[in-house]
């Protein structure tokens, strides 16, 4: 071919040109592709992210996905050993330009994991059901239905181990924190708080308006990983009886968590 | 079983170098906040770099040792004892069977490193032996040592020791790390790079950043020291999205004062970023104290990384020799 279209030579550019490599410290590059917290943002942080995870680079450390970046952990002292003619920043610069190229190639991203969270909503489980439900002017029942018809997409995990960032609650449910916020609230509640949703992983202090309450651990250590959401998951709510959270079985074959 | 807690000190942790490949799930790395002593700690009782030590913060507990032990005392300078003498730091010493170490004035420092030959063995959790103080796992039972606690040692190294004497509760060797090797120069100036929103910082703000000290106050702990100072002021208000953080992040919530992230931080954070603590300073801000003021100084992440580099080529040669000399024994 004796001439190149403009528009193939520089139809990739403009996404391109939102990646952005800053440093977080010196032991630590950003890879950020956007400033809003949008699902295609965050998509191909995780496609860079599996990437580097499967092809790590010599001194990586490890990755973390968060909602519009991926950050890369390295050990600026193995990687010099690797490249010594450079400053350890720019040989990483260097090489996750390389992996990003890479990983653009292999884009199917494997397939969605899908997780079910069930949930007991209302009652002593969720003693703020009733104020979400006020606030919008609608039953308890149809903020129940509303929450847990929703599906919602995992952007990141971080803050202690296993919370899940959530994206994907309704505009409709966002409700803001409670003024005064509860000194203990228990693992494995389900809260809102604007438009965010989130369950606690663990007991904690926390202002969110708590609407009910998974039997599951979320992070449990005697399985493997111990995480039981990871970035990229679709998560679906199930409503549960207070009966079955009373019975309900963490065991293989018993949890739809497990699939 | 090897070592017995008579009492635990103030905070006594058992840590290695950490914990990789989890901050994903949303579990921190953990670890000694000052691993050049923790590993220098290792190197002089001949063990892995990465053994496991008990990590002491500025009140020492009392342990005895229910085997006869090499160890070794790196770190913060917290008067250690046996008896009525004092235990040198930075070398190896021989300890007797029965014998009781204690802590007592807190000369220099914060945090003191004491590694037993053949390491501190609690089971790996997530690939790491750190205590995981917030989560409560890793380390003994997730938490700090209590007394009565045993903390079982590793397979001890061959490592020969003399006989001692009838009334001789220990013995050290007779050579120690040349102290103007030590991380430890200048102990109040930290040097930094600059943080993601280092230029939405007001000038005023970064003036005061880099040319008054913050104090360490008293809410500080493994997860983060809170310094206190003149406030530090965005140009204007800016929301951010929460995103991964690093050990060494200097970051500022709304009231202006700054939070130095630890080994035990949150995996994310959603506070404006000013700086990063060098690696190559981390040892120092690791040992200092609440009341203690620091002058921060920023330098380029170039010469950050060198800096780190050419620390971790002393560390190498320290420990080098120190084989050497062991090998001399």
């Amino acid at each position: 071919m004796l001439f190149m279209n403009d528009k193939d030579e520089y139809s990739s550019q403009p996404v391109k040109e939102k990646v952005q490599m800053l440093p977080l410290g010196d032991t630590a590059v950003t890879v950020s592709f956007g400033d809003k917290i949008d699902e295609t943002i965050n998509q191909q942080a995780r496609v860079l992210s599996n990437y580097l995870d499967s092809h790590p680079f010599p001194g990586m450390k490890e990755t973390v996905v968060g909602y519009t970046a991926v950050t890369v952990y390295y050990d600026p002292v193995t990687v010099f050993k690797h490249h010594p003619q450079t400053v350890p920043f720019s040989s990483v610069k260097e090489i996750l330009s390389g992996a990003l190229a890479a990983a653009d190639g292999d884009k199917h991203e494997s397939k969605e994991r899908v997780r079910h969270i069930p949930v007991c909503y209302g009652g002593a489980f969720g003693p703020d059901l009733h104020v979400v439900a006020a606030l919008h002017g609608r039953s308890e029942q149809e903020v129940v239905r509303r929450h847990s018809e929703t599906a919602y997409r995992v952007y990141m995990i971080g803050f202690t181990p296993g919370f899940p960032y959530l994206g994907g609650l309704p505009e409709d449910l966002a409700t803001p924190r409670r003024k005064s916020p509860r000194l203990s609230v228990p693992a494995g509640s389900v809260g809102i708080a604007g438009s965010q949703t989130g369950v606690y992983p663990f007991a904690s202090p926390g202002g969110w308006q708590i609407i009910g309450r998974t039997p599951i651990k979320l992070f449990d250590l005697k399985r493997d990983p111990p995480n039981r959401l990871q970035a990229g998951d679709r998560l679906y709510f199930d409503p549960i009886t207070p009966d079955q959270f009373k019975h309900w079985k963490g065991a293989k074959g018993h949890d739809p968590a497990c699939e | 079983m090897t070592l017995l807690v008579n009492k635990p000190g103030m905070l006594s942790t058992i840590q290695d170098l950490g914990r990789n490949g989890w901050q994903k799930a949303g579990v921190s790395t953990s670890g000694a906040m000052d691993s050049w002593a923790l590993r220098l700690a290792n190197a002089l009782v001949g063990n892995e770099p990465g053994a496991a030590c008990l990590e002491i913060t500025l009140s020492g507990p009392e342990l005895c040792f229910e085997e006869g032990h090499w160890i070794a005392i790196t770190g913060a300078d917290l008067s250690p004892v046996i008896g009525d003498r004092r235990v040198p730091m930075n070398r190896p010493v021989y300890v007797r069977k029965g014998t009781v170490l204690a802590f007592t004035v807190p000369v220099k420092g914060l945090r003191t490193y004491l590694a037993v030959d053949g390491g501190i063995d609690v089971p790996e959790v997530l690939g790491s032996r750190s205590t995981a103080l917030q989560a409560q796992f890793g380390g003994l039972n997730g938490r700090a040592i209590q007394s009565g606690d045993r903390l079982p040692a590793g397979r001890k190294s061959a490592f020969p020791h003399r006989l001692l004497q009838k009334d001789e509760a220990f013995y050290y060797v007779n050579w120690t790390v040349n102290p103007r090797l030590l991380p430890y120069h200048h102990p109040r100036l930290i040097r930094v790079v600059a943080g993601r929103e280092w230029a939405a910082f007001s000038k005023p703000a970064r003036r005061n950043f880099l040319y008054t000290a913050y104090e360490v106050t008293r809410d500080s702990n493994r997860m983060g020291a809170r310094l206190s100072g003149l406030k530090l002021e965005l140009k204007k208000e800016k929301s951010l999205i929460s995103s991964p953080v690093s050990v060494g992040t200097v970051q500022v919530p709304a009231n202006g004062q700054p939070i130095l992230l630890l080994q035990d931080r949150q995996t994310t954070g959603g506070y404006p970023m000013i700086a990063h603590v060098i690696s190559a300073d981390l040892p120092k801000a690791a040992q200092a104290r609440p009341g203690d003021k620091l002058s921060f100084r920023k330098v380029s992440l170039e010469e950050a990384q060198r800096l780190l580099i050419d620390q971790e080529k002393k560390l190498q040669s320290i420990i080098r020799s120190i084989r050497i000399k062991r090998s001399e024994f």
